[in-house]
């Protein structure tokens, strides 16, 4: 069992101080991520061409960090050769950070739905369609990752659990604004092109959330050494209660 | 932090999480010890260890120094008989007898049990001469025998193509790394079923340390193994199974994969990943 206090003590203080940094790293560049989502959503639902161009050039930003964190665990493999709870904890560490940036993938081709968005919408759509959904579906999708980092930062097992646990409700709304949207489709034929914008978009926010679904996974194989992919929600709970 | 004082306080079990499996569900066992406690005058050095080593696989003991580790081993062919303060209860058994029974004739379950110590220690003698010295002891004069067996034993160490040539040079005009598999020839020329290593790299350079762990993965496939190392890595490199020892309590015992990755206990935990004890 792993919690939070175990990382400042090791015999090495150098070795505490590398594994509190790439903590903190991690939180950082989740932080960032963040960020992007609300603004990417922000862009999207207020056509605001601004914001999108933020999250655009923000992009370089996250994969920066990605590259940086990279690095450090590498040297830390090199050097420390972790075992344990030190171990998985690099390894969870790799693992999220490749989700944390393609989140961030998916929030910059949010942005650049949002601009194509804004460039080619026509005044009649506008009003026509479900913002509501979409939005939902973002701040839903944005909360998971919140959710995520926040159980990762405390190593909750139990928080992770109940985050993983609105993976379904983000498909479920996905799937809801997916038919809203190819029945509009079918209405409005001319509209086929932006209303494809949409779609892509709501599919990067139900991505979104698939990749929050792993952070909380991986929060679970740092905790309690179990490795809980590829399973049913139910079966990762019971896990994660068992070696309680 | 109330799970870390929980698990502190739980007792030690030599099959790790009471949750788990007996992790030697499908070994042959070779070594069955039973509530063995060793003294050596008033200190008592180990604590009713309870410990199955499994047949023709590579055992680690690990833990930190004076936790017994060394001192258990010593026990599997009686090394510790030669200490004068050192007094024992509780069994080890080999094929089912105990080690300890007074009819147990020492010499043979030396020859049985070999074993390698941490510094190399030939005798100033040929290197022919130091592998060929237990079969002398065994009365086996025969050239031809004896020149079988050498080559056999220096092959098995993987020191044959080394020294081929130099068969009746003095075994101190070697390096450390090939001193010391001279020694593990010398151990396994008389064929025993188990080989007790006690640190056998921790004075060797790196390549050296490479060869012999290269060796015990050979060797384990027709000997049963118990190795012990302050090296860490060594131990996750070389054994399939881990025991930690601390304090002279056997803490926790399991698959070294297990043991490395999500140890059972905080103490191994902490132990294995550097942190306060």
């Amino acid at each position: 069992m792993m919690d939070t206090e175990q990382l400042g003590q090791h015999i090495s203080q150098q070795f505490n101080a590398d594994l509190e940094n790439i903590r903190e790293d991690v939180l950082t560049m989740g932080g960032l991520v963040e960020e992007q989502i609300t603004l990417a959503l922000d862009a999207l639902i207020d056509f605001d061409q601004d914001k999108a161009d933020i999250v655009i050039s923000n992009d370089e930003k996250v994969n920066k960090h990605e590259l940086k964190i990279d690095d450090v665990c590498t040297k830390i493999l090199a050097k420390r050769q972790p075992a344990a709870g030190d171990l998985r904890l690099i390894v969870t560490v790799i693992k999220t950070i490749t989700d944390l940036e393609r989140i961030g993938d998916e929030a910059e081709k949010i942005a650049r739905m949002a601009k194509d968005i804004c460039a080619n919408r026509s005044a009649e759509f506008d009003g026509k369609l479900h913002y509501g959904a979409l939005k939902h579906l973002g701040d839903h999708v944005r909360n998971m990752l919140h959710g995520a980092l926040d159980a990762f930062a405390r190593m909750d097992v139990d928080a992770a659990v109940e985050v993983a646990k609105l993976d379904d409700q983000a498909d479920d709304e996905y799937n809801a604004i997916s038919r809203q949207l190819i029945t509009y489709m079918m209405e409005e034929p001319r509209r086929i092109s932006e209303v494809l914008d949409y779609m892509w978009s709501a599919r990067a926010l139900e991505r979104i959330g698939d990749h929050a679904n792993n952070i909380c996974e991986y929060v679970v194989y740092l905790v309690q050494g179990h490795d809980v992919r590829h399973m049913s929600w139910d079966e990762m709970q019971r896990l994660a209660k068992e070696s309680r | 932090m109330t799970q870390v004082i929980e698990q502190t306080n739980q007792q030690p079990s030599v099959t790790g999480s009471s949750k788990a499996a007996n992790p030697l569900a499908d070994e042959k066992i070779a070594i069955e010890v039973e509530k063995l406690n060793l003294f050596y005058g008033d200190k008592q050095a180990l604590h009713d260890i309870d410990l199955q080593i499994p047949e023709k696989k590579v055992t680690a003991f690990i833990g930190p120094s004076g936790c017994g580790k060394s001192t258990l081993l010593r026990c599997f062919n009686r090394m510790n008989d030669l200490v004068d303060i050192a007094r024992i209860n509780g069994e080890i058994k080999m094929e089912g007898n105990n080690i300890y029974h007074p009819g147990v004739d020492v010499a043979e379950l030396r020859r049985n049990v070999g074993m390698v110590f941490q510094k190399p220690n030939p005798f100033p003698k040929s290197i022919y001469e130091n592998v060929a010295y237990g079969l002398r002891l065994q009365g086996i004069n025969k050239r031809r025998v004896l020149d079988e067996v050498v080559e056999w034993a220096l092959k098995g160490a993987a020191l044959w193509d080394e020294v081929k040539d130099r068969l009746h040079d003095n075994a101190l005009g070697m390096s450390g790394g090939q001193q010391q598999r001279l020694c593990i020839a010398r151990a396994i020329a008389v064929q025993p079923e188990v080989l007790l290593l006690d640190e056998p790299a921790s004075a060797l350079d790196p390549i050296s340390t490479l060869k012999i762990e290269e060796l015990i993965h050979e060797l384990k496939s027709d000997y049963t193994i118990v190795i012990v190392t302050h090296n860490m890595q060594q131990a996750a490199r070389v054994s399939d199974y881990t025991a930690f020892m601390y304090m002279g309590d056997m803490v926790e015992f399991d698959n070294t994969d297990k043991i490395f990755t999500n140890p059972s206990h905080k103490k191994t935990e902490d132990y294995i990943t550097g942190r306060y004890g």
